[in-house]
């Protein structure tokens, strides 16, 4: 299939799905080869960027997605009235936190953690699948074990889990603060890391190509 | 984010707290302390008086709280022992465990930030399908209920309501008149009146339907109307905007001849006397 071809192909399909594309999905649809396919949607995010589209191409929640540009959100919302999913709340998005570094994680650990009971936070999160039960833990009780899911990803932007900032960098960085009120490290191990709390640059990887197969 | 110094007798001004942990995480920034070094008594008597706050202002101060005041108060006491051999200095700090909590915490704290601002960016970046049809993204602003919500509301709370296993007093009638002068010195006074409301403190089914059907009189005879904030919300009786004096001799208009039948309908039980005069008049 010529490359033009193909990623007009890939462009109907991503159009036409409300949920991120695996790449193995779309090789498996297209019939093309897994390089061809990542070429071609590389070039399809070039273009669509180039030209200043409407929509614009991401990878998150391990696919392909097309979404709008942050510059027409306020459009779009008018357009939808305020009919959205709400925000997680906070208990939410906290138990989230510990869900997706401590991965697969029981209620118990949760709680300890947090300090306060984290069921109806749980439910909740489960019920907008943004985690999902992995199986039982082996301590007494046989507590489940949760996880995060696809959807995670995708409601929070992520590619993968590899996406989140890492928990060591959490560390660096409250070890950084508390370097300014004392000078002994509680994470020793972490005490490599620059001090200094870096500014929020999106592009500091050398240059990555998209097409990196997952 | 920590409240302004200054009047802290008077400030109250309580942020949520999702729990004793994250209370003693503000505490801790609010007044500078350093977490590898805190001054329990202070902690403590902070954390008591907000504990004390949150009771004043009848907030559920859930068990997490009474048991973090207790094993604050633990610490204390553990630090006000003497060492038993002040020389060596075995002991752990007592304040150790803490600490590590309060730290492992605040972690998972700001990683929830984190993700508060991921969620942020990506809430302004659409996918397909979004888009409500246009037959639910009508306007919201206080629609006006049809009679069909109004009887599911009557169906919901009638469901609820428990049809007593009590002896019928056959002489408890009510009126629907009676409720329609109720009714409407109720809401004039309380300017809005919850429609579930005024079904639950029916006593029983019947006095719920004499109740529903004295109002849709009242709808009828646009001496009141109802609103609903949202689709399925609940639905609220208001007095209806008073159009001038309005006059008393209502009966004369052509407009409230189906009103004067139910009226008749209605009458069956104890006839008002005025009612009688008002349609006597119009035959005669």
């Amino acid at each position: 299939m010529p490359t033009d071809e193909l990623q007009t192909l890939l462009e109907a399909l991503l159009f036409a799905s409300d949920s991120p594309l695996s790449l193995s999905l779309l090789v498996e649809t297209t019939g093309a080869e897994p390089i061809a396919v990542a070429a071609a949607l590389e070039a399809l995010r070039e273009s669509l960027d180039r030209d200043d589209r409407g929509v614009q191409l991401e990878e998150m929640g391990g696919g392909w997605i097309l979404v709008t540009r942050e510059k027409h959100a306020p459009f779009i919302k008018k357009l939808l009235q305020g009919k959205r999913k709400s925000r997680l709340s906070r208990a939410s998005l906290e138990t989230l936190a510990i869900v997706a570094y401590k991965q697969p994680v029981t209620r118990p650990e949760i709680e300890s953690i947090r300090g306060v009971d984290s069921g109806s936070a749980l439910a909740t999160l489960l019920e907008r699948e943004m985690i999902t039960i992995r199986g039982r833990s082996d301590v007494v009780g046989r507590p489940l074990l949760y996880g995060t899911t696809v959807e995670f990803l995708s409601y929070f932007g992520l590619r993968d889990l590899k996406d989140l900032p890492r928990p060591e960098e959490l560390k660096a960085i409250l070890q950084a603060r508390e370097a300014e009120v004392e000078a002994e490290p509680l994470f020793p191990e972490m005490a490599l890391r620059p001090a200094a709390e870096p500014p929020p640059a999106p592009s500091e990887e050398p240059a990555e190509t998209g097409g990196e197969s997952r | 984010m920590s409240t302004p110094p200054g009047r802290p007798s008077v400030e109250i001004k309580l942020e949520k707290f999702e729990g004793p942990l994250d209370l003693l995480l503000h505490l801790i920034s609010r007044d500078e302390i350093d977490i590898y070094d805190i001054p329990i008594s202070h902690i403590t008597q902070q954390f008591l008086r907000y504990l004390e706050m949150m009771r004043l202002l009848d907030l559920e101060v859930s068990g997490e709280f009474l048991v973090m005041a207790a094993s604050l108060m633990r610490i204390k006491a553990r630090l006000l022992l003497p060492q038993p051999t002040p020389g060596e200095e075995d002991e752990p700090d007592p304040r150790e465990e803490l600490v590590q909590r309060l730290l492992e915490y605040r972690q998972y704290k700001e990683a929830a930030e984190g993700l508060r601002e991921r969620e942020e960016k990506r809430r302004d970046r659409f996918e397909r399908g979004q888009v409500p049809d246009e037959s639910e993204a009508g306007p919201l602003p206080l629609a006006s209920v049809s009679l069909f919500a109004l009887l599911d509301a009557l169906d919901r709370v009638l469901s609820r309501l428990p049809e007593r296993n009590v002896l019928e007093m056959t002489g408890e009638a009510y009126d629907i008149e009676d409720k329609m002068g109720l009714l409407l010195q109720r809401a004039r006074r309380a300017g809005r009146l919850s429609f579930t409301l005024l079904l639950e403190e029916c006593r029983s089914r019947i006095e719920a339907i004499v109740t529903l059907l004295a109002l849709l009189e009242l709808l009828k005879m646009t001496r009141l109307r109802v609103e609903q904030d949202t689709p399925f919300g609940e639905i609220w009786v208001e007095p209806a905007p008073d159009p001038g004096s309005e006059p008393e001799a209502a009966g004369a208009e052509p407009g409230e001849t189906p009103t004067e039948a139910t009226r008749s309908r209605v009458r069956r039980k104890r006839p008002a006397a005025g009612a009688t005069e008002e349609t006597g008049d119009a035959n005669g």
